[in-house]
């Protein structure tokens, strides 16, 4: 089995994994992959993703080998597909990422052994999407009947679409708020709303009042034609202390990570900014992860 | 209404939607350099459609693949397959499940466009609507070729 999109996957198994990861994070249940290997290949730069997943092989009892295309033949001319073919002989599971759509996709097709999708362009990265409900479900204890409001870039982060999906399958209710033109894609909305049922609101200014999760994500600049749009959004586009006054007190703020300037650093110091746990959780997460899909 | 005469062996595709004959040549393949005769009437009057384009190509049975492809800037075209100067098949082409090796990718950013060799799938979602199996962007039958 590869993991390649949230789409992939029933609600089934979602809940599978995330039990799993509970189970891992409260130190319940102790995975055993030894002798097994990890080839991470990112072919895009990547902090959180690619050190949890060695985190997680390592702690899972694997080992790990790491694909620098900096250092590789890909600066001879190889092709993605030929490293594909070549790495799949080294390892036992692949964790990929890639700028362009559907390469994750392309590498599942090529290679025998199993590949993960840690991220194809503006496309899926389902670890994420599953870190961010397992990091609900953490803090939460639920996610079904949550208010989850998404705020940012909703056209261009791939995490939001993802999430979108995936707190629909759990029936949140989510609440959209974007700057004006980076609204989530309508037809995408259309998709889930036919596949779940979707109870979703739309703004434009932040009311987190009824809010139970704030989740946050960055202007992705790098997807703009033109930079100086994105500047212009980056520079307007800022949550501020004053904008949480009438939040609820336990209010969890996330984040994928990275933030640039888009959250005030003062609310790093609250107790409701949890985006750093949340990214701690990518290490149980992805064991889970990789032992459900080794052992499917 | 012009008169072409009937060709002995060949294709002829009735029904095209007014306006996309020329593209159903091209989607064929057949350009300046094909030897034999050729004929695209447009805006032809028509009872069913009100106006249709008609292409007849002499010496050329059009692929499956093909018709599949024709399905995508028209369905609902004829396709006449012309054998003794008979009909000796017809029919109407639709939007296939799925399409295998066919078409392009619109996304610029989809792997398909930069891995030469891969294969172009996509998978019918809505009435005209396909999914890129790689980059798993949605568009309409029409975007694709």
């Amino acid at each position: 089995m590869d993991l390649i999109s949230i789409r992939d996957i029933n609600k089934k198994q979602v809940e599978e994994i995330l039990d799993s990861a509970t189970a891992i994070a409260k130190n319940e249940k102790k995975i055993d992959l030894k002798g097994k290997i990890l080839a991470t290949l990112f072919f895009e730069p990547s902090t959180r993703t690619k050190l949890s997943f060695q985190s997680a092989a390592m702690r899972a009892g694997m080992t790990y080998i790491d694909f620098l295309p900096e250092l590789s033949s890909l600066k001879k001319g190889e092709s993605f597909a030929d490293t594909i073919r070549t790495v799949e002989g080294y390892a036992d599971i692949l964790a990929v990422r890639h700028a362009k759509e559907g390469a994750a996709r392309l590498a599942a097709d090529m290679s025998k052994k199993p590949v993960i999708n840690g991220g194809d362009g503006g496309n899926q990265h389902p670890t994420q999407t599953l870190i961010d409900l397992f990091s609900i479900k953490m803090i939460k204890k639920k996610i079904a009947g949550l208010n989850v409001t998404l705020l940012g870039d909703l056209k261009h982060a791939r995490t939001m679409r993802s999430l979108v999906y995936g707190l629909a399958m759990f029936g949140a209710n989510i609440t959209l708020i974007s700057p004006q033109g980076l609204e989530m894609d309508p037809n995408y909305l259309k998709e889930v709303e036919k596949k779940f049922g979707l109870n979703v609101k739309i703004a434009h200014e932040p009311n987190l009042a009824d809010a139970d999760v704030l989740y946050v994500c960055r202007i992705q600049a790098e997807r703009f034609a033109d930079p100086y749009e994105a500047q212009s959004i980056m520079k307007k586009f800022r949550v501020k202390k004053e904008d949480l006054k009438d939040a609820k007190e336990d209010l969890a703020i996330l984040h994928p990570l990275p933030k640039i300037n888009e959250i005030d650093p003062e609310i790093d110091k609250m107790p409701q900014a949890r985006y750093f746990e949340q990214a701690h959780y990518g290490v149980p997460l992805r064991m889970a992860v990789i032992d459900y899909i080794l052992r499917n | 209404m012009l008169n072409i005469e009937p060709i002995e062996k060949g294709t002829v595709i009735d029904h095209i939607k007014a306006g996309m004959g020329a593209k159903v040549l091209k989607i064929m393949g057949i350009g300046d350099d094909y030897q034999y005769r050729v004929a695209l009437v447009m805006h032809a009057p028509s009872k069913k459609m009100g106006e249709k384009d008609i292409v007849k190509i002499a010496e050329r049975i059009i692929t499956e693949k093909e018709a599949n492809i024709v399905a995508l800037v028209s369905p609902g075209a004829t396709i006449n397959i012309i054998k003794n100067s008979k009909v000796e098949k017809k029919y109407v082409v639709s939007l296939p499940e799925k399409l295998d090796g066919i078409g392009t990718c619109p996304n610029p950013n989809c792997i398909t466009n930069s891995e030469g060799d891969t294969k172009k799938t996509f998978i019918k979602e809505n009435e005209d609507e396909y999914r890129c199996y790689y980059c798993e962007r949605l568009f309409k039958a029409k975007e694709l070729v």
